[in-house]
């Protein structure tokens, strides 16, 4: 800095004559600043390392499997299969990234000065809800789409292309539940606290805690139960629902893949609706 | 135009606190200095001002608009400068502006521009591409600042914006909220517990008290009948009154001071006149520096005697 040998000029205050856009854009503007700031974009270097190191390992499964696949010609992981083999990944990204975007503005104090703007307190979850959600997606996405990239390359005729595609729109389909489902749960966990560490705590445990009730239930009872074990767990409801409507396996669900569609969407509007609640009334 | 106007507003929280009291005010552009104790009010009244909370009864206009039903276009032409602290540590002055000043509707270009302009305004130059976490108080007041300026309100709400401040701070930040109220030309409302602060920068003051209106006054018309000279003599102080009597000007002691109203320049003169007169030892003679915090004291116990 060098104020003493630099003159400023001070040319005067200047009144801003130019557009003002309404609400809608201020939504979209936190929501890519949001979806930006998930990835580490715009951001320290620091910041930037967890998200780069996720995005690596997913992409470096979908090269694996790229590779692997035109060598022996087999298709080793299916794009469906995609987000249930690396959910671990997923529910860890989630629970990083979440606090990172809602429990650091509790925490900042940063909230009144959003909701002294033109935008509502919902708009402010929603936009970062969406952000949470479309960055899950992607983090699926773009692994699916080097896949599908590879073995549109390697293919012989143009109907496999096709063929292709439609297996690839299911993985699109399958991550996008994936993160209709998960990304709800974290950011209303994280949105609780102002402490990042606590909040990542509370995500990862309400994956893990769930996950060995399914096996309990999967073991005792009936087939009923059994058929309804799934339900317990997030990452094994959204696995029933694959089983229903993406990949029909009735050795699964049973007769009760409906019951899992309605789960899903229970689950997701209850942690919305509570998500409305929260920033409702959350002061600071 | 009225800047503010509220009519028998009344907040009643929920826990049976009433926070405003069928508080009734008009509220001229310019620089207003909201005063009174913690508690009074103050911040609740702030908070419906931008549409943050509804009034349990009463009315209220912000800018000609009600923040009840048009939230959206108020809090569009009103800044807020939060009292607490409410900066990202993680992120550069410029960069955080930017984005709140797309929040308030600014395009991306001038987004910017208006952040790094603000940023200089308010006195951030090179600083302002560092984190706000390695930033003084000072300087992060600066920046609170500033977020609330870079849409170019037409009123500012600074929610005791001296908080934290030493004392050359304190004068830096009074003298910019002076700049931003006289050279900006937006009106700007000053919320603080310190009387003796605002009003050096104000042109009026409210004075709440318990949700209730103390007083509302412009300054100029509260310091101009309060301005007296002060009169020290190491002796004689009697006689000088007694002297000063005769000359029409009416002195009044408090403790070893003679207070002399101070009518027109000549009074110097007269007073000078007559210690020569007198021939005594002149210790002290000079204008007291207006008294506001006195006529409002004087005014709350008046307003206590009524009720």
């Amino acid at each position: 800095m060098s104020t003493e040998t630099s003159v400023i000029h001070d040319i005067g205050y200047q009144r801003y004559t130019g557009p003002r856009l309404g609400r809608g854009y201020a939504v979209r503007s936190l929501y890519i600043h949001a979806l930006r700031t998930a990835f580490g974009l715009g951001r320290s270097a620091k910041a930037k390392i967890f998200p780069w190191i996720v995005c690596g390992i997913m992409l470096l499964v979908a090269v694996i499997v790229t590779a692997v696949r035109s060598q022996i010609g087999e298709v080793v992981l299916e794009y469906r299969d995609l987000p249930d083999s690396l959910s671990a990944v997923i529910v860890l990204f989630l629970a990083v990234i979440a606090p990172e975007l809602v429990s650091r503005d509790l925490r900042s104090g940063v909230l009144p000065l959003y909701f002294s703007r033109p935008i509502q307190r919902t708009d402010y979850a929603f936009a970062k809800l969406g952000a949470l959600i479309t960055a899950a997606w992607l983090l699926l996405a773009v692994p699916m789409l080097v896949m599908y990239a590879g073995a549109a390359f390697g293919a012989d005729h143009l109907a496999d292309v096709w063929r292709e595609a439609d297996d690839f729109g299911k993985g699109l389909a399958y991550a996008a539940l994936y993160a209709l489902v998960f990304a709800p749960i974290a950011m209303l966990v994280s949105s609780f606290t102002g402490k990042r560490a606590f909040a990542a705590g509370g995500v990862v445990a309400i994956f893990l805690v769930t996950a060995p009730i399914v096996g309990v239930l999967g073991f005792v009872g009936n087939q009923t139960t059994r058929d309804l074990a799934l339900l317990a767990s997030p990452q094994t409801m959204v696995y029933g629902v694959k089983s229903w409507l993406i990949e029909p396996q009735q050795d699964v669900v049973g007769a009760y893949g409906p019951v899992y569609g309605m789960a899903a969407v229970a689950l997701i509007c209850l942690c919305v609706l509570l998500l409305v609640v929260r920033y409702g009334k959350v002061a600071r | 135009m009225t800047l503010i106007a509220t009519e028998a507003l009344t907040k009643r929280y929920p826990g049976g606190v009433t926070a405003l009291d069928e508080l009734t005010l008009a509220v001229q552009p310019g620089i207003v200095g909201l005063v009174g104790a913690n508690g009074a009010g103050k911040s609740t009244l702030i908070k419906i001002l931008l549409g943050l909370l509804a009034p349990t009864s009463g009315r209220v206009q912000v800018l000609d608009l009600d923040p009840a039903v048009d939230a959206e276009a108020v809090r569009a032409r009103v800044g807020y400068m939060p009292e607490h602290d409410c900066l990202p540590p993680d992120l550069a002055a410029s960069e955080f502006v930017t984005h709140l000043a797309r929040i308030s509707g600014l395009p991306r270009t001038a987004a910017r521009e208006r952040a790094s302009e603000t940023l200089r305004h308010v006195g951030l130059y090179e600083e302002r591409y560092r984190q706000i976490g390695g930033y003084s108080t000072g300087m992060k007041q600066r920046v609170k600042l500033a977020q609330a300026l870079v849409h170019d309100p037409d009123l500012l709400l600074l929610d005791e914006p001296t908080n934290g401040l030493d004392p050359a701070g304190r004068d830096a930040m009074l003298a910019l909220i002076h700049r931003i109220g006289t050279e900006f030309g937006i009106s700007v409302v000053v919320c603080s517990h310190l009387l003796g602060e605002v009003e050096r920068i104000c042109d009026s003051l409210i004075a709440i008290d318990g949700g209730k209106l103390l007083r509302a006054a412009q300054v100029s018309a509260m310091t101009e009948a309060s301005d007296v000279l002060a009169v020290e003599v190491s002796e004689g102080t009697e006689e000088l009154a007694a002297h000063l009597a005769t000359l029409g000007l009416r002195p009044r002691r408090e403790g070893h001071l003679l207070l002399v109203v101070l009518d027109t320049p000549e009074t110097y003169d007269v007073i000078i006149g007559a210690v020569a007169d007198l021939d005594l030892p002149l210790h002290r003679l000079d204008q007291r520096r207006h008294r506001v915090a006195e006529l409002f004291a004087t005014n709350a116990e008046e307003v206590v005697g009524v009720n």
